[in-house]
């Protein structure tokens, strides 16, 4: 097993870990208070060096992102997305609702280096307790001193509230999130321009997933270097990896990235329930192409799962064992995402229903000759033609499936009835 | 000058200027890209996805920042994905392919996807014969559907959205032109989408429902038959009907529209207020394109309020008072009643006509009043108004053109209401940056556009207009619209702050007139009518055309000592009419043709939609008859010949013809029957976008009639 030292979570051991007391008997908020110091420019060459990579899932070099905010205009924000929907992940909300400060700091230092005075988080509305969290954080934060007026008695200004969401999933879109921040409603944006150029309130706006902002006080404090000796390649830093699924102990491990997925089910998450054998796994969340068994071997990281045919995603590891029906499986996702369609271009909309509509009457025996050819037509229909990412991410359950189980649709077809169960479903 | 930018489409070399879209610099070498969701007139928004094409672009050598040229030929990078033809802005050597197989298949699956959730109740909808998805259907998609029928999606189907628009749920293809339509160009944000995903619904979310005065527009734009109008739901198939042109009478805007008629089966009893069987109807009134004077747009006012032509208590032959009774005559016997009366009486006869008269009619009856030395009043007009023939706007002016640089000021008028095109113009001109000033003494719907907004008693609006002086002295242009504030003051202290720019495009005065040919009457020499009471005790014959003074109650005969001989031309029996010694049945709008001058000086051809109601004849015709009879020579075999005439006497018309009034030009955009997913609906303009009165205004003040 890989020794690693947790990062992102470390406090998490600790009783009481989301207070603010907890986290400032810890260290916490003394980057900040030296970050707030120092010259901009420097912060984000610090943050370029370090390699970060946005968590959100598209996994977008953070430092550059940093450096599209343009300097000359008077007003910025930032936007914090917490809009975590993704099915199968669930790291974001154990971060705030036991470290929220991890992130304010990360708010507070991003803040100072774009030279944004204004930050709003985004929540998904279902975080009941994250969204008390929040709250509460923010509150102590200005208690402290920590946000508000002269932060640090440096003469930065940054103030912060929060957001909830009303339920929907594209609202973790960056675009999407800030048409829903402005009280519209949710669905995304035409690109360019570019939040980074005219995003919330029409203001130049940074917008990260909070893990991504709970990487910064780290490399800003241990120092890039440091940062990018974690990990891969190209992807760099600690990840927290969201595990659920056929396997013994499900749950969030913080580990480096491109560790093997074999080692994190197996020497991790307590290896696969009842010690069936693996059939599959999704390795980023739901809209990432899922692996199969003979892939298992593969380094979680950015390059190496793009390289296996599918993406890091949000790292939201779901584990299926061979009592799995990946028809149903296919089918289960593809509801989701036509119900989660925001419905503003016509092949998601369309499309997303239509896919769900023929894996169901495949998975309940009520399959035609042509469905296998016919999905993977409509798919083709849908990649690339969207308005936004979620066209890709919505067919790559039922494509991957068909890819790697094309047998267990065929036999649907053909006898009615599911290989793995024996019955129709 | 914007900078041109060279690309080429399907093969074809064109130039546009720099920032123009795709579709768009298709549109104008005559390639139709596909679309559901984009219009000419609103911002894209790239959701239907219905307009993907390839897109090719030079590659740059990062080294020399030089394009790259290969085998002779500039090398061109293909993207992975097809990219929208309504969100992507030309650039210098792009490659752009609408017709590839890739671009093609596209377009191919976006229509099934469109298609599988469509009713496909063609043969009964509104606007089969006339639907782009219909048409890009049997130009593009595949015959056969792949899907099962019992997946097919069903909602509701009679949704009222308001009491003139209602919504088919089914057919809706959740483009949003509707409400982007009332957001951008309305300015009346009421529409908007409900639920998400494959449950999107339009809704409206005003009290009262879909509370707009342009509501109408929602029909054309919409690029399927989800949105019809309750006015011409079920009515009759496109196809089935004739097209005529003409101009909405109704405001002074002048806004072109087109009739749709058709003759009704003899079994069909009633079309709305009238007795149809076998007779032609019309059955719509649609926006015909003039961008300097309506661009595409109607308001509900002219698409649903011309039906008074069609009621069924219209006058149809002509009525001679014998024993206190008006009793059918023939026009022989009622023209020779109004010469025996009137030969006597020559030297106090009034003319009292409206501006719901064309330049026609009003010009003979200007001729007849003159040869008789008689007066010619205009009825109910703005006080003051007759300073807009000096100090009017000019040829040249486009409220389309307005902007930053220009000063707009409205004074006492609610446009809204008043004007609805003009307020919808108005507004435009303001959000593009042109400095709008309100004074008014109560709220309008323009206000909140408003750079100055200034609240006045009523009757106070004079005062503070020439308070304004100082402030747009500077304007680059400066436009006024006017209505009335009860005294001609207000004209006065308007004409006073345009009168240095007299002759300027883009300047002047414009009255918001009661009626149509206000401007008309005014050019052609008519006055203002003041004292109706004291003008009618004072006449010995009286000529009232198209109005109805009693009936508005200008005019109170109780206490009148000495009653006039009154002649009363008109459509329906009026309180003003039942006065009438004789009552000469006139011919609608619709059913002859003519010319109305609008409140901006252009003078613009109408054209005969309907035949004529029984007896009826046009206003000029019974001018002329009357004139004759008094051996008076007055023009009265055509409208066109008429025209004639007024060209050769009045010099603001001079060189007017109906040839001229009848020329088009290309407009942007370039919309028509031949591609209706582009524009929508709107009629494009054959029939003429008339004609501005000249620049000469001093000379019209001159010249007699």
């Amino acid at each position: 097993m890989t020794k690693f030292e947790p990062v992102l979570t470390r406090n998490t051991r600790y009783p009481d870990s989301e207070k603010i007391a907890t986290y400032l008997a810890h260290g916490g908020y003394e980057t900040a208070r030296s970050a707030v110091k120092m010259q901009p420019d420097a912060i984000i060459e610090m943050v370029k060096r370090s390699g970060l990579r946005g968590r959100g899932g598209a996994g977008f070099p953070a430092g550059v992102k940093w450096g599209f905010m343009p300097t000359d205009a008077p007003q910025k924000i930032v936007a914090v997305n917490t809009d975590e929907g993704e099915p199968g992940t669930f790291k974001d909300r154990e971060i705030v609702e036991r470290d929220p400060h991890s992130v304010i700091e990360g708010v507070i230092i991003a803040a100072y280096a774009v030279g944004a005075n204004r930050a709003y988080v985004y929540i998904r509305g279902e975080f009941f307790l994250g969204v008390k969290r929040w709250i509460k954080a923010i509150a102590d934060a200005y208690e402290q001193g920590c946000l508000g007026k002269n932060i640090f008695g440096s003469g930065f200004d940054l103030d912060m509230s929060v957001h909830r969401g009303a339920g929907a999933y594209i609202c973790g879109e960056e675009t999407a999130m800030i048409e829903s921040l402005e009280g519209k409603r949710g669905s995304p944006r035409l690109k360019p321009p570019y939040p980074a150029q005219i995003g919330l309130f029409g203001l130049p706006t940074l917008v990260h997933n909070i893990e991504t902002l709970a990487c910064i006080p780290h490399i800003v404090g241990r120092g890039p270097e440091w940062f990018a000796g974690i990990g891969t390649a190209e992807s760099k830093g600690p990840k927290i990896f969201s595990v659920s699924g056929h396997v013994n102990q499900p749950g969030n491990y913080e580990l480096p990235l491109g560790i093997s997925l074999r080692e994190i089910i197996y020497e991790y998450a307590g290896g696969m329930r009842g010690g069936r054998a693996l059939k599959a796994v999704i390795p980023g969340g739901a809209s990432t192409p899922m692996l199969t068994a003979s892939q298992v071997d593969v380094p979680m990281a950015f390059e190496t799962l793009k390289a296996a045919g599918s993406e890091l995603g949000t790292g939201a590891i779901v584990v299926m064992d061979e009592t799995t029906c990946m028809v149903e499986a296919a089918c289960r996702l593809s509801k989701f995402f036509a119900h989660e369609s925001c419905g503003r271009c016509t092949p998601c909309r369309v499309g997303s229903v239509r896919l769900y509509e023929i894996l169901e009457r495949i998975r309940r025996g009520k399959g035609q000759k042509d469905d296998i050819e016919f999905i993977l037509e409509i798919a083709r229909g849908i990649d690339g033609n969207t308005f936004c990412p979620m066209g890709a991410a919505l067919v790559n359950p039922a494509r991957s499936a068909i890819q790697h189980f094309r047998d267990e649709f065929e036999y649907h077809i053909a006898n009615q009835r599911c290989p793995v169960s024996g019955k129709p479903n | 000058m914007a900078k041109m930018v060279s690309l080429t489409i399907d093969g074809r070399p064109v130039s546009v200027s720099e920032g123009t879209l795709i579709v768009n610099a298709a549109k104008t070498i005559g390639i139709d890209v596909p679309v559901f969701c984009y219009h000419p007139k609103m911002e894209p928004v790239g959701m239907c996805r219905q307009c993907l094409v390839e897109v090719g672009r030079p590659a740059i050598d990062r080294a020399t920042g030089q394009p790259v040229i290969e085998n002779g030929q500039p090398k061109i990078n293909f993207g992975p994905k097809l990219e929208t033809a309504c969100t992507t802005p030309v650039s210098e050597g792009m490659v752009v392919l609408s017709q590839s197989d890739k671009a093609r298949a596209s377009q191919k699956e976006i229509l099934e996807f469109l298609l599988t959730s469509h009713p496909l109740d063609c043969p009964v909808c509104d606007k089969g014969g006339e639907c782009p998805l219909q048409n890009l259907t049997m130009e593009h998609a595949s015959p056969q559907s792949r899907f099962l029928f019992d997946e097919k999606h069903h909602a509701e189907k009679r949704v009222p959205l308001g009491d003139k628009i209602w919504l088919d749920r089914e057919r809706c293809i959740q483009c949003a032109r509707c409400i982007r339509f009332q957001e951008q160009v309305a300015g009346e944000p009421v529409l908007a989408f409900y639920q998400r995903g494959r449950s999107t619904d339009i809704i409206t979310s005003s009290e009262p429902p879909f509370d707009s005065i342009f509501s109408g527009n929602t029909t054309d734009i919409c690029p399927v038959g989800a949105l019809t109008t309750a006015d011409f739901r079920f009515g009759a198939r496109p196809w089935e009907m004739k097209a005529a042109a003409s101009i909405c009478s109704l405001c002074p805007v002048g806004c072109n529209v087109t009739f749709n008629t058709r003759r009704e089966a003899k079994s069909r009893a009633r079309t709305g207020t009238t007795t149809a069987g076998g007779k032609v109807v019309i059955k719509r009134a649609m926006p015909r394109q003039n961008e300097q004077v309506n661009e595409i747009w109607i308001c509900d006012r002219g698409r649903f309020e011309w039906h008074y032509v069609e009621r069924e208590d219209r006058l149809e032959k002509p009525l001679v008072k014998k024993n206190g009774k008006l009793e059918k005559v023939s026009w022989k016997v009622a023209i020779e009643e109004i010469g025996n009366k009137v030969k006597g009486n020559k030297e106090e006869v009034v003319v009292l006509a409206s501006g719901r008269l064309s330049n026609e009619d009003l010009f003979n009856l200007k001729q007849l009043a003159d040869g008789l030395g008689g007066e010619a009043l205009l009825y109910d007009s703005l006080p003051g108004g007759e300073l807009t023939t000096k100090y009017g706007v000019s040829a040249g002016t486009n409220i389309g053109d307005m902007g930053a640089g220009t000063t707009i000021l409205v004074a006492a008028s609610d446009l809204y209401h008043e004007a609805p095109i003009w307020h919808l113009r108005v507004k435009q001109a303001a959000e593009r940056g042109a400095t709008l000033i309100i004074v008014n003494s109560e709220a309008t719907r323009l206000d909140k556009y408003a750079k100055h907004l200034v609240r006045c008693e009523k009757g106070e609006a004079a005062k503070k207009v020439r308070e304004l002086g100082a402030a747009v002295k500077d304007a680059k242009n400066l436009v006024i619209f006017f209505g009335a504030d009860g005294s001609s003051a207000l004209a006065e202290a308007c004409a006073e702050l345009v009168k240095s720019r007299a002759g300027k495009p883009n300047n002047g005065l414009v009255g918001v007139w009661p009626r149509a040919n206000d401007q008309g009457a005014l050019e052609l020499g008519f006055k203002p009518a003041q004292d109706l009471q004291a003008v009618f005790e004072k006449a010995s014959v009286v000529y009232i055309v198209g109005a109805d003074p009693i009936g508005d109650g200008a005019i109170k005969t109780q206490n009148v000592k000495r009653k006039p001989f009154i002649i009363v031309q008109e459509l329906f029996l009026t309180e003003t009419a039942k006065l009438a010694d004789v009552l000469l049945p006139a011919q609608a709008f619709t059913e002859r043709d003519g010319s109305y001058t609008s409140g901006e000086r252009r003078v613009q051809r109408f054209y005969p939609a309907v035949p004529a109601l029984g007896e009826t004849k046009a206003d000029y015709a019974i001018t002329a008859l009357i004139a004759a009879e008094l051996g008076i020579e007055v023009e009265g075999r055509s409208a066109g010949l008429v025209m004639d005439k007024l060209a050769a006497a009045v010099p603001a018309f001079a060189d007017i013809t109906y040839g001229k009034l009848a020329e088009t030009t290309e407009q942007w955009p370039i919309i028509g029957r031949a591609d209706l997913y582009y524009g929508g609906t709107s009629y494009q303009n054959s029939q003429g976008l008339g004609v501005p009165l000249g620049r000469e205004n001093k000379k019209a003040e001159e010249g007699s009639l």
